[in-house]
């Protein structure tokens, strides 16, 4: 299980997002997993053994460093990044037990070559967002907003800012009074939180304009299928009123015909 | 999640790409990626273990190899290829987005079978109308970015030589001590020859920019009523 296995689940999901969910994908690979991988790794890669503290008394050190750093950037980021990938799985689940159910229906009404082309054609297909599924792809959209959030505000309290401090000063038991502790790499460290952290401020951005496209269009849809439904009863009472007309003439015709009639045979 | 991944992504851009575009990216992966990957990454590994200052003092060296390299140049590097690659999504969006309505057109018009999508798929796009603006945006984000990456080298290493001796006095060196880099030789060597590289880079992509510009202009001017000037200008942007 490592982060190609996830990029081949959440590619499958691609096909079914919208165009936003594309580009929030192509945001989350490209500058969060793919930063993480390549470079955030390497600059937190010595953060404790390089963590030094201004003392000879054995165990402060590790104190200290537990003391600031409850828990690391990177763990927080792969967390992350796990906990905001995965309702995207939902939405793979919901598509799946549809087309499950599609199949089955092909499989029991048609015969011979004609399965398999539909079999096959079921595949590759892009389901519509609606109904139900609407309904599962706007909470994995919510989830997700609620993930990202949640864990920038758990960062930002965690370590009271965004900005890595070069000294720390501790007094954890077994220093002595209080003791000079040295971070390594502080300016990396801060240049690559704010890039995560902004790169998390993009796709929840994008996040936002996806529920609101997805809310938008099933308002649309909604007022139009209310709207022809009003059109269809007009016309259906409209038609009732002419059909009402139509007879009342039809039965005055024959009167007049047979008034004639008698007319001819006087 | 890796730079072969990552090869993998941007090289199915490859086929929609100019002559030129396809030179750019063998150089970007050959001379940029492959080095970075294989060499500099090995030279700048010690970087920080072996950054030695003269002082027993604990936390000098920490604080003043973070006041020399606040931030390392493979980490700049890396995110320098990153954002020179992107726009390449733009146009690979595009081109997605183009099949998508293409897929449509034929199934209205009834071509269904399965030969003819495979058609579309392995389709090459012509650079013409809106891919040619997506294309050109692109191209000059890239040359961006090249230049915005390599001003920031200049600005946070002036000169773009590593220097074998460092003086340093930030609390909590005593005074004024001396901190010594490694490999200062060798990695002013990669220092210059990736800045090369991304020189010669934001020269293809110059040229990229040029070539587009003039078959634009020379298809629009064939197409125009005076056909004769049309011809007589295209031959001579091409007779160079």
């Amino acid at each position: 299980m490592s982060w190609g296995a996830i990029y081949a689940q959440l590619g499958g999901v691609n096909k079914h997002s919208t165009s936003l969910g594309k580009i929030w994908l192509s945001v989350l690979f490209i500058f969060r997993i793919s930063i993480l991988v390549i470079a955030a790794e390497t600059v937190w890669g010595d953060e404790q053994s390089d963590f030094t503290c201004n003392t000879q008394q054995p165990g402060c050190k590790n104190v200290c460093y537990d003391h600031f750093f409850p828990v690391s950037h990177i763990r927080f980021w792969c967390l992350q990044l796990i906990f905001v990938s995965t309702p995207a799985l939902l939405v793979a689940m919901h598509v799946a037990y549809r087309k499950r159910n599609v199949k089955k229906g092909l499989l029991a009404n048609r015969s011979g070559s004609a399965k398999v082309d539909d079999l096959e054609s079921l595949k590759k297909r892009r389901l519509p967002i609606t109904g139900p599924l609407w309904w599962t792809y706007t909470c994995s959209l919510f989830f997700r907003l609620i993930f990202e959030a949640g864990f920038m505000y758990a960062l930002y309290y965690v370590y009271d800012g965004f900005q890595m401090a070069r000294l720390v000063k501790c007094e954890q038991w077994p220093c002595p009074n209080k003791v000079d502790c040295f971070i390594s790499r502080p300016t990396e460290k801060t240049v690559f939180t704010i890039f995560m952290v902004g790169s998390s401020a993009i796709c929840i951005v994008l996040n936002v304009a996806e529920l609101s496209y997805l809310i938008v269009k099933a308002l649309l849809r909604c007022s139009e299928r209310t709207k022809r439904r009003r059109t269809f009863v007009h016309q259906d009472k409209m038609s009732t009123e002419k059909a009402l007309l139509q007879n009342e003439k039809n039965t005055r015709l024959p009167s007049s015909a047979s008034d004639s009639s008698t007319n001819k045979t006087l | 999640m890796n730079w072969a991944s990552f090869y993998a992504v941007i090289s199915g851009v490859n086929r929609h790409s100019t002559g030129i575009g396809r030179i750019w990216l063998s150089v970007l992966f050959i001379f940029r990626i492959m080095v970075l990957v294989v060499a500099a990454e090995s030279v700048w590994g010690d970087e920080k273990a072996h950054f030695i200052c003269n002082t027993q003092q604990p936390g000098c060296n920490s604080v003043c190899y973070d006041h020399f390299f606040p931030i390392s140049h493979i980490r700049l590097w890396a995110l320098q290829l990153i954002m020179v690659s992107t726009p390449a999504l733009l146009v690979a969006m595009h081109i997605a987005h183009r099949r998508h309505i293409d897929k449509k057109l034929y199934r209205q018009a009834g071509r269904t079978s399965p030969k003819d999508l495979e058609q579309i798929k392995t389709q090459k796009m012509k650079i013409t109308g809106g891919l040619w603006w997506t294309y050109m945006i692109s191209l000059l984000f890239r040359v961006l970015f090249e230049s915005a990456f390599m001003y920031l080298f200049y600005m946070i290493y002036p000169g773009y030589k590593m220097f074998r001796l460092v003086k340093c006095d930030s609390y909590p060196c005593p005074n004024i001590v001396d901190c010594f880099v490694s490999r200062p030789t060798e990695k002013t060597v990669f220092t210059i020859f990736m800045l090369a590289v991304s020189g010669i880079c934001i020269l293809l992509n110059i040229a990229e920019i040029i070539f587009l510009v003039a078959r634009a202009t020379s298809r629009h001017l064939n197409n125009s009523k005076d056909s004769a000037v049309g011809a007589w200008i295209s031959q001579k942007l091409f007779s160079f």
